[in-house]
């Protein structure tokens, strides 16, 4: 199950609706071994495109090096499907290289509510649970 | 000469858990074989046909090697060396 605080999916959201059509991404941060997503970082997507993401590999080095710094490991890694369901595709599924980390999917495909699931993706298999959001 | 090379969680099997481990060799590819010999089963995690893997990044110090010669990057004494899975995807 993902825990997580109503501001930080709202944060999720407005990234997601302000980046459609293309695919929005980016990572909350918590203290290593807390599972408790606290510190939030949008990515930029390198690919600018609504069909796919990728973080800009300099960005990312800056971000995973504060982490590693702070004692903090990527507790969420969320990214946006803009025209599809909030669930992994096979590519999402093949690059899923956090064990540890909980996959957030938000589909922005309808422009009145934004779907938001999570998932688990190790070794290539992807298990849904449940988000409990806390106010 | 010798550098540090910090491994991601994914790959922390091969290391024996460990987040740093030590490795030497004048270029990436050099490393990378040096590393496997303590750290079976690291190498076909980067490399792929000769190329890296593209579902890893890796950097000397702030540079990804992608736009820096790849495999053949060169490496000198006391250079930081950095892995992380590449975060990528798409509908």
């Amino acid at each position: 199950m993902l825990r997580i605080d109503q501001h930080l999916v709202d944060e999720m959201i407005a990234h997601a609706r302000a980046d459609h059509p293309d695919e929005a991404c980016g990572v909350i941060a918590g203290p290593e071994g807390s599972d408790e997503p606290r510190r939030f970082i949008k990515m930029v997507n390198a690919e600018r495109s609504p069909t796919f993401y990728r973080f800009d590999s300099a960005e990312q080095l800056a971000v995973w090096r504060e982490m590693d710094r702070r004692d903090e490991e990527p507790v969420v890694i969320y990214h946006s499907h803009t025209a599809t369901e909030a669930y992994p595709s096979r590519t999402d599924i093949s690059y899923a290289g956090e064990p540890d980390a909980h996959y957030v999917l938000l589909s922005t495909r309808d422009p009145e509510t934004t779907e938001i699931r999570s998932f688990r993706i190790v070794d290539g298999t992807v298990t849904e649970e449940e988000i409990e959001i806390r106010s | 000469m010798s550098v540090t090379v910090s491994i991601p969680t994914i790959l922390r099997t091969h290391t024996g858990g460990a987040k740093r481990v030590e490795g030497s060799g004048e270029t990436l590819a050099a490393l990378i074989d040096d590393l496997e010999s303590s750290n079976p089963g690291l190498k076909e995690r980067l490399v792929a046909d000769g190329k890296l893997h593209r579902f890893v990044n890796i950097y000397v110090n702030d540079e990804d090697v992608r736009f820096s010669g790849g495999l053949d990057t060169a490496i000198t004494d006391g250079d930081e060396v950095t892995i992380l899975p590449a975060v990528a995807g798409g509908c």
